[in-house]
């Protein structure tokens, strides 16, 4: 479960996260939805530590992400990241790209964690690529193994940080399927967004974010049936 | 070394087989102060790369020196300022200490625009693995920044080879200073000349065939 109390962000003076209360439950599917600059990826980069925090609390099965004594590095295989920007390893192949994270940070062996890697790129489709290094792969591709390499450590959370906003539109479908099967897998996700139609058709939750300010949280249905918010409908009338 | 033989006697086959010797003797140098300059210089350029203030007020300024000052006048002065204050210090050593910080000074800047090459998005999808610092900087950021600025080290690498030439002044028995005394020998000095430049021309064009084989090989 993840707990957020009462968390402020600042960028120096710019107040970015205006105390958002949420909780995340095992199993859940919440997408963040929201305008550009409105705190929504933000808020994931502060779940995984990645941010610091001025105020608040984030607790991930009951651990604070931010206490001093927290040990990040062992925390954070339980949540994978996926950013927008794939950030693949140029360096490593496909399967050296999913196989490194087991190896060094779990300690599997050579062999054991080529398996690990194997099956995540079968999970994802990508069978095929094992020994392509990612400058041959294209961004949907990318964007898989990414999720793959995530996958690799057997997180029990996912985050998701517009994972489809920097491909190509024919790609975008590729990365939402398989963004879909982990759902259907029984993944704990938070996927900030863009892709009103995965929200809708995928999530147990949406999340509208406004200027830093969780302004409304419920079903896909309320959300875009009936929203409460006046900026929900509004942002909402104008992304469709 | 000239015991054996005639003064101003021509060039022969035995001459070939002392520049070999030299050659080798220049080899070593660059060898030695190339591979431990460049791991210096790679921490160095690290450290560049963390923190602008901490850099500049620890080593810039040394870098800076060792950087902007002909290496001749720094191999003159620190050889014999070793001797001055008492250290023991052949001029083999001391060229290769000297020359192993001047490369040193040179990777560093090299370094750490490769280190600074890797974005934060590259390091915090590293750190969202669960990789410490340092794992990160091992497995991620050092293989791709180094490996962009390689061309510049090779090139690097290469001018130390030549500048190596310079350690001659020392009267160490390398390349430049052998060819030199050959000259005085013999009288031919296109002649050894020549066969000096082959040899560092032999030295240095297998590097930079092999530097153009692991570029091929990484951009594939």
């Amino acid at each position: 479960m993840i707990e957020i109390k009462e968390l402020h962000k600042y960028f120096g003076a710019l107040h970015v996260l205006k105390g958002i209360d949420l909780n995340v439950k095992k199993g859940e599917v919440l997408s963040i939805i929201g305008a550009s600059g409105s705190g929504k990826s933000t808020l994931l980069y502060c779940i995984n530590g990645l941010e610091a925090i001025q105020k608040g609390e984030v607790k991930v099965d009951g651990v604070s992400v931010h206490d001093k004594g927290t040990d990040l590095n062992k925390l954070r295989t339980k949540m994978g990241m996926v950013f927008q920007q794939w950030n693949s390893f140029p360096h490593l192949s496909a399967l050296e790209n999913v196989a490194l994270a087991p190896r060094i940070v779990k300690g599997k062996s050579k062999s054991e964690s080529r398996e690990i890697a194997r099956a995540q790129l079968e999970h994802v489709g990508l069978n095929d690529k094992i020994d392509v290094y990612p400058s041959a792969l294209s961004g949907g591709q990318q964007q898989r193994l990414a999720i793959a390499r995530a996958l690799a450590m057997e997180p029990e959370y996912m985050l998701f940080d517009e994972a489809t906003s920097a491909l190509d539109p024919e790609l975008v479908g590729e990365v939402l399927d398989t963004m879909r099967l982990l759902a259907e897998e029984g993944m704990t996700m938070i996927c900030v967004t863009h892709e009103m139609g995965f929200a809708r058709d995928v999530s147990d939750r949406v999340a509208y974010f406004h200027e830093g300010v969780m302004e409304e949280i419920g079903p896909p249905e309320q959300i875009f049936g009936k929203p409460e918010s006046a900026h929900t409908a509004k942002f909402l009338a104008n992304v469709r | 070394m000239n015991d054996s033989i005639a003064f101003f006697s021509g060039f022969g086959p035995k001459d070939l087989w002392i520049l070999a010797q030299a050659a080798w003797q220049t080899l070593l140098i660059s060898a030695l102060s190339i591979s431990g300059g460049t791991v210096v210089g790679i921490f160095f350029g690290w450290i560049l790369s963390e923190s602008k203030v901490v850099g500049a007020i620890t080593i810039g300024f040394i870098l800076d020196a060792f950087r902007s000052i002909p290496l001749i006048i720094q191999l003159v002065l620190f050889y014999n300022l070793f001797n001055v204050i008492g250290l023991a210090v052949s001029p083999f050593m001391a060229g290769v200490i000297i020359l192993g910080v001047y490369t040193s000074a040179l990777v560093a800047s090299v370094a750490r625009g490769g280190i600074e090459s890797v974005g934060t998005p590259m390091r915090r999808a590293g750190r969202s693995l669960g990789l410490s610092y340092f794992q990160t900087m091992r497995h991620v950021v050092w293989p791709i920044g180094l490996r962009a600025v390689f061309p510049s080290w090779v090139g690097v690498a290469l001018g130390v080879l030549k500048d190596s030439a310079l350690v001659s002044v020392l009267g160490h028995p390398e390349l430049l200073k052998v060819a030199r005394d050959l000259i005085t020998r013999t009288q031919q000095p296109l002649l050894v000349l020549a066969v000096a430049g082959a040899f560092y021309f032999a030295l240095s064009f297998p590097i930079s065939r092999y530097a153009a084989h692991l570029e091929r090989k990484w951009q594939s």
